[in-house]
């Protein structure tokens, strides 16, 4: 494209054949204020605060539009001449004539020196009629919804009819670009509005999939996109400078083969809300650990800041412990970690406020290196630690002096004493438990879950990470509630036994696998069909049945079902099994 | 004396047997009636496996497989639940209560479970009492025993 050079404010630059002197001047750093402009449409000149003085060959001059004012060779520009400034106070004034004195335009004045509008205005009508919004929903979402309706001094930007359009699709693009804020967002018949706020959120269309994500790279949410919708927008891929944006990727499926498996699907939190008596989704100063632990996160929605819904800093908080675990109810097991994280919140809770904790616990389960000594400098922190579990959360308020106070009821079984523990915060150590699938997801890898729903490993003492399926190793908290600590042992182990089987490069097989005897085989062919590894195949030359040993897994079913009894299960022979018989029984 | 069951058991390698391991590590108490038979899948049960217990002297037979869908072998206990069903009905052609086989499907897990069936399955052993086998005529020894008694 063709280069032609611009002055701006006695700064010469070279731009684009084409482009506005708007474009060249935002290059150059120089700010001229505009109402009306959006950089990924065609420029509209509706609000004319943006003018400028332009001057050309000759010695003429005259004011115009920056944002859709085209660049030519040895155009000079200027931007803050009094002709300028004035001619802008004009446009401001006369917008100012017929809308309410709106943040920005209020701002614009201060910046342009008008004290007093020369027209004055009572209404409460904040549209600028910049048509901002009619150019952004039929140029870039594509809805075409919005529409400049009436005449003169009633024209107003409206859906048609100034009715609930179907053509909205509820994008928020218009009431997120008006200048003004004339454009606000409603729920119209439990339509979903797609951007709420415009940022990084599980909102927005564009969105990290959580925090921490690996890859750590924003995504396309399809239901809230707007390009998904209309066909049209598509501004994220203006914007994006590495041409990133990619509409047609689809989720795909990935065939890997692999020479073994580590299976490390981690935990589900313990939904406490079955538990009526700890109010949980009742009482919104009720959290989980997990929500706690969002909380506290700098990175969090609070920004680190323990806080209460209300936004005030709690003044004291209880922790109560084996919610969900150790519980008939429930999980009868120890979840192992609730009781060393519950002391971490109160050391995080004394650090970041001045609230007394309460911690309710059944039994201090502080077993690891390191662990007891952090329980005890708990104590000297100054924590209430009570031994009787948390027995039931009730609002405050039958006494007058607790209003907005959470009652925690509990027996503190030291002193045997049924205490009543006014709280503004309780936060509930929730067990860990089983993935929701883990049973599904443990039958396609041929794994089994126990009665709790935690992986089982092919022997507690001597194969802690294997699986009774070859090749299959688990890591983590899959295998049943643990630690940071030890899920980190734990899969360190699992790859190195997978390391192992990979660097073996070869695979030792069972001994117990299917051999038929040619000599009595009928090839009746029923055994093809009971193998569910297909290992046994049909020899066509010889018209027997053949296994293949090294698909053969030993199960014996074929065994079972030969009529001819044919097929020899190694190490599980007929005979060996009718001489246990005869032994046993004789 | 009281009669004592004599029952032989049929238990896969993957659920049932490691079930009964964990009955035995958990130190659950259940009846000692039971002898074990440990096969890689309840599908490689053969019916003449039944029979032949029966035929030596077992007052009952259990086989216990993986829960359906948990087999490690695929579906090796649905073909054990279909041939036990049609072992059955040959018991009943033979004139040996169906009862006196059992099949049931106890997860590696189950701990717990393989303790009450094998109690609850010896129990009902006890109430249909021995099996008397070996007093029948058809024992081949026997049949033959009574052929020369009749002269035949």
């Amino acid at each position: 494209m063709d280069k032609v050079k611009v002055t701006i404010d006695g700064q010469q630059i070279e731009v684009d054949d084409g482009s506005y002197v708007l474009e060249a001047a935002k290059s150059l750093g120089i700010e001229i204020p505009t109402l009306c402009y959006y950089p990924y449409m065609a420029p509209y000149a509706a609000c004319r605060i943006c003018c400028v003085e332009a001057h050309g060959v000759g010695g003429w001059s005259k004011i115009v539009t920056a944002c859709n004012y085209p660049v030519w060779d040895g155009l000079e520009i200027y931007t803050d001449t009094p002709r300028v400034i004035n001619a802008r106070r004009t446009n401001l004034e006369m917008l100012m004539a017929n809308c309410a004195p709106v943040p920005v335009l209020h701002r614009l004045a201060q910046q342009l020196g008008i004290t007093e509008p020369r027209w004055k205005t009572d209404t409460n009508y904040t549209c600028i009629l910049c048509g901002l919004c009619v150019r952004i929903c039929d140029e870039v979402v594509g809805a075409h919804a919005l529409a400049f309706i009436n005449r003169g001094a009633k024209r107003d930007v409206s859906t048609p009819f100034q009715l609930d359009s179907e053509s909205c699709i509820l994008c928020g693009a218009c009431a997120k670009n008006c200048p003004t804020g004339y454009i606000k967002m409603e729920e119209i018949e439990n339509r979903y509005i797609v951007h709420k706020e415009m940022n990084l959120s599980p909102n927005a269309a564009i969105t990290l999939p959580f925090r921490q994500a690996v890859p750590n790279v924003p995504q396309i949410v399809r239901e809230n996109c707007i390009h998904y919708k209309t066909g049209g927008c598509m501004v994220c891929a203006k914007v994006c400078p590495k041409d990133c944006i990619d509409y047609g990727d689809r989720p795909k499926f990935e065939e890997v083969e692999v020479g073994a498996v580590v299976v490390a699907t981690g935990f589900d939190s313990f939904d406490p809300s079955p538990m009526k008596q700890y109010g949980y989704g009742k009482y919104p100063n009720v959290i989980s650990s997990e929500e706690f632990e969002v909380m506290n996160n700098a990175a969090g929605p609070t920004g680190g800041k323990i806080v209460m819904e209300n936004g005030e800093e709690p003044r004291a908080i209880a922790i109560l412990h084996c919610i969900g675990s150790r519980d008939h109810d429930y999980h009868k097991y120890c979840s192992r970690v609730c009781c060393m994280y519950s002391l971490k919140f109160s050391h995080l809770v004394k650090e970041k406020t001045s609230a007394e904790v309460y911690q309710l616990y059944i039994d201090m389960r502080a077993f690891g290196k390191g662990y007891e000594e952090f329980y005890e400098r708990i104590l000297d922190e100054g924590v209430n630690v009570i031994r009787g579990k948390g027995a039931e959360v009730v609002p405050s308020g039958y006494r007058q002096h607790e209003e907005g106070h959470l009652i925690v009821r509990c027996e503190d079984t030291l002193i045997g004493k049924y205490r009543e523990i006014p709280v503004d915060m309780v936060i509930l150590s929730t067990a860990l438990e089983a993935r929701q699938d883990a049973k599904e997801f443990g039958r396609k890898l041929n794994i089994s879950t126990g009665a709790d729903g935690w992986f089982i490993e092919a022997h507690p003492k001597l194969a802690p990470v294997s699986t009774t399926t070859e090749g299959i190793f688990l890591a983590g908290a899959c295998q049943g509630a643990k630690d940071i600590p030890d899920s980190v042992a734990q899969g360190g182990a699992a790859a190195a036994q997978a390391m192992k089987l990979m660097a073996q490069g070869e695979v030792m097989m069972d001994a117990a696998y299917a051999v038929i005897d040619e000599a009595f085989c009928s090839g009746c062919k029923m055994c093809n069909d009971m193998c569910p590894y297909t290992a046994i195949t049909f020899d066509d030359a010889k018209k027997v049945s053949v296994v293949n040993s090294a698909l053969c897994k030993g199960c014996g079913t074929c065994v079972a079902a030969c009529p001819a009894g044919a097929i020899m299960a190694r190490n599980f022979t007929d005979e060996q099994i009718y001489a246990q018989i005869e032994g046993m029984l004789s | 004396m009281s009669f004592e069951p004599r029952i032989v058991g049929f238990l896969c390698n993957w659920c049932s047997y490691t079930g009964a391991d964990l009955a035995g590590t958990a130190r659950m108490k259940y009846a000692p009636n039971v002898m074990t038979v440990r096969v890689m899948c309840s599908g490689r049960v053969d019916p003449a496996f039944v029979l032949d217990s029966f035929r030596a002297g077992a007052d009952g037979v259990l086989v216990c497989g993986c829960h359906f869908g948990d087999c490690h072998y695929v579906e090796g206990n649905h073909k054990c639940m279909r041939r036990i069903a049609i072992t059955k009905r040959i018991l009943k052609g033979m004139g040996i209560q169906p009862e006196r086989l059992r099949l049931e499907w106890v997860s590696a897990s189950e701990g717990a479970r393989f303790q009450e069936v094998v109690d609850s399955f010896t129990e009902e052993i006890r109430a249909l009492g021995p099996m008397r086998l070996k007093e029948w005529a058809f024992i081949p020894e026997q049949v033959e025993a009574a052929a020369a008694a009749h002269g035949e």
